[in-house]
């Protein structure tokens, strides 16, 4: 795993995993890692705990913006759709009512709406966060298919400023890590 | 510690009863449990008799669909003036069961219900299998079902494009729009699962099998927080649709002058109707699975308990609707809509109608009776009682109203026929072969949402 071929890495590691034993544990010793400097860290847990992206100091996320302009597209795209068929495509005179007949229109322009709102919601959700990704630099630690289970993780990525193996290592070990890796890239 | 307060009521409230998780559990233990039912070599000689049994059932659909399309509509027993068969009944029926599966992921997560969070995994595969079964019978129903594209609005040769003020075209939209946010919400809750199976996963075809299903997710805390709010907005969205689904269902029926469907109660009386049914399916699926699979720890009493009181809850609604139709009918002044009335209670489908009262109105009521509630065996029976009250509640709608409407000389009767049944047969033939493939390959139980509801117990345990 020493070499990788390619185009050369700035750093071969990918940073350092500490492994906690509890989803408390891990909380606090986000918040620890936050206080210390590290600004390019991430945890990992097998549920969402509430509060561990923002101890990271993880920005709010945009989605709910992408959702609501999802459901606005949906909704014009639809009621768009039932105007130009009703209206332009293919008018009928029906006993002189009028063919822009907009309440008839509103059931269509609901379910796109929703449908819109639902797809940008998920693609949103997943483009976000960078996924599908098959292959990432974690997966080759060993103990890692426990984030999925019933471990608790905090990595210090080598990109940060204030990176070092040794130290970093030793910061996480003095904040409860019960296990420490270096991950390679 | 930077819990919030709501959480811990919800805890602290959901431990006053029964709990939903027996004690003692880990996140190893929960992972372990319900992972093992996937993730174990071979398969259970029961699980193998039920596949059979439903994939010849499936058969059975195909006979019946290639004979369809060989004959045309006229193998079932539609006529004039009955044009709307089994095909509308059952379309309406596995519409309505799909509904509970919506309303425990959507509904109880807005409502901060933890009791759902064992249940609602299957519940949406229910949903989205019933989808399935209801969305293949407008298409056999159009007879020439290869044209079924001409619903959709394209440019096309013929210069046509739908007619956007029928409610049977709003039901093409809401029913897709349903089936496609179903399966999203359904997916989106299974990726953290599917990595944990890639994870556990005992040879490669697993690992990579569940490791492309699942995206590549490793359970960031950045992601889970992305993920906690598109599932919650998901649960936003889908609480409204599910609403609006059966209620342009009901329109289907309301926007039509035909006696007895003209009513502006139908869309809210179709939409509890649909969830009492519903509820009615996840129980009558619930209560044997979690006695094959020994879920008992996970799927406790009180669910079954809650679930029964839904029941009884929107039984009385349906039955309220019962009794509005019949006043309408009086009420209206309307020879035909007093005919059809009593036509209803007396006429040559009064059986029809007075089992369905049996069934969604009486029988329910022994729900009141707590010892009722925590027999699975007195609840399952009861749960199948309903789900025949509901499919003859849309029997008695269709049938009554179409056999006998305004001109007596073109009164007539319908009779299912052999291909009605066979057809209906079929569908519930799919609709277990899907999901005994799912309880099979994937997750029956969500497990990462267990893991949250035992940290949030646990956290609630700390600060008593």
């Amino acid at each position: 795993m020493s070499s990788h071929h390619g185009a050369p890495e700035p750093s071969p590691l990918y940073g350092v995993l500490g492994e906690f034993s509890d989803a408390d544990l891990l909380l606090e010793a986000a918040h620890k890692v936050r206080e210390a400097g590290y600004v390019r860290t991430d945890a990992y847990a097998p549920m969402p705990i509430h509060g561990l992206a923002e101890a990271l100091g993880a920005k709010r996320t945009k989605l709910p913006y992408l959702v609501l302009l999802g459901g606005i597209l949906g909704g014009l795209a639809g009621y768009g759709l039932c105007y130009y068929c009703s209206v332009i495509a293919y008018p009928m005179n029906i006993g002189g009512r009028p063919v822009h007949s907009w309440p008839a229109f509103i059931p269509v322009t609901f379910e796109t709406t929703i449908l819109g709102a639902a797809i940008t919601a998920v693609l949103g959700m997943l483009a976000l966060n960078g996924l599908p990704m098959p292959y990432h630099p974690l997966f080759n630690v060993a103990d890692f298919n426990q984030a999925s289970q019933n471990r608790f993780f905090i990595c210090i990525e080598s990109v940060d400023k204030k990176f070092d193996e040794a130290a970093a290592s030793e910061f996480l070990r003095s904040i409860g890590a019960t296990h420490v890796t270096s991950v390679e890239n | 510690m930077a819990t919030t307060h709501s959480d811990q009521r919800s805890a602290t409230a959901a431990a006053a009863e029964s709990p939903v998780l027996a004690p003692g559990h880990s996140y190893g233990s929960i992972t372990d449990k319900i992972s093992s039912i996937v993730l174990t070599k071979g398969m259970s000689r029961g699980w193998l008799f039920g596949l059979a049994f439903s994939f010849m059932l499936v058969q059975v659909l195909l006979v019946s669909v290639v004979y369809l399309i060989a004959r045309g509509v006229g193998i079932w027993g539609i006529n004039v003036p009955v044009g709307w068969g089994f095909a509308i009944i059952i379309f309406v029926w596995w519409v309505g069961i799909g509904h509970a599966g919506t309303l425990i992921s959507a509904v109880l997560l807005l409502l901060n219900q933890s009791w759902r969070t064992s249940i609602n995994r299957f519940a949406e595969a229910m949903t989205l299998f019933a989808v399935v079964c209801a969305g293949m019978y407008p298409l056999l129903h159009l007879g020439r079902i290869w044209l079924f594209y001409w619903l959709m609005p394209y440019p096309n040769t013929m210069g046509l494009w739908p007619q956007f003020r029928s409610p049977l075209l709003w039901d093409v939209f809401a029913v897709s729009t349903y089936m496609t946010v179903s399966f999203l919400f359904w997916y989106t809750g299974l990726i953290p699962d599917l990595a944990t199976l890639r994870d556990r996963a005992q040879n490669r075809f697993g690992k990579v099998t569940y490791g492309i299903l699942s995206f590549g997710w490793r359970g960031s805390a950045r992601h889970w927080r992305r993920f906690d709010a598109a599932y919650l907005l998901l649960a936003g969205i889908a609480t409204p649709l599910v609403v609006s689904v059966h209620t342009v269902v009901g329109f289907d029926f309301a926007m039509s002058i035909i006696p007895g469907w003209h009513n502006t109660l139908f869309p809210p009386y179709f939409v509890a109707g649909a969830i009492y049914s519903g509820f009615a399916m996840v129980l009558t699926l619930a209560i044997p699975l979690r006695a094959a699979y020994g879920l008992q720890d996970f799927i406790t009493d009180r669910h079954l308990e809650n679930m029964a009181k839904v029941m009884l809850a929107t039984s009385l609604m349906v039955t309220y609707g019962y009794v509005m139709e019949v006043f309408f009918g009086f009420y209206s002044a309307n020879t035909y809509e007093e005919y059809l009335t009593r036509n209803r209670m007396i006429g040559p489908y009064a059986p029809a109608f007075w089992s369905l009262i049996l069934c969604n109105t009486l029988t329910p009521q022994l729900l009141w009776f707590r010892s009722i509630r925590l027999s699975p065996v007195l609840l399952w029976c009861i749960a199948i009682v309903a789900n025949i009250g509901m499919w003859l509640e849309r029997f008695v709608i269709v049938i009554t109203s179409l056999h006998r409407d305004f001109l007596p000389s073109s009164w007539g009767m319908f009779y299912p026929t052999f291909w009605d049944w066979s057809t209906y047969i079929g569908t519930i033939g799919v609709f277990l072969f899907l999901l005994l493939l799912f309880i099979r390959f994937l997750p029956v139980i969500s497990i990462f949402e267990m893991r949250e509801l035992l940290h949030k117990t646990e956290e609630e345990h700390d600060h008593e």
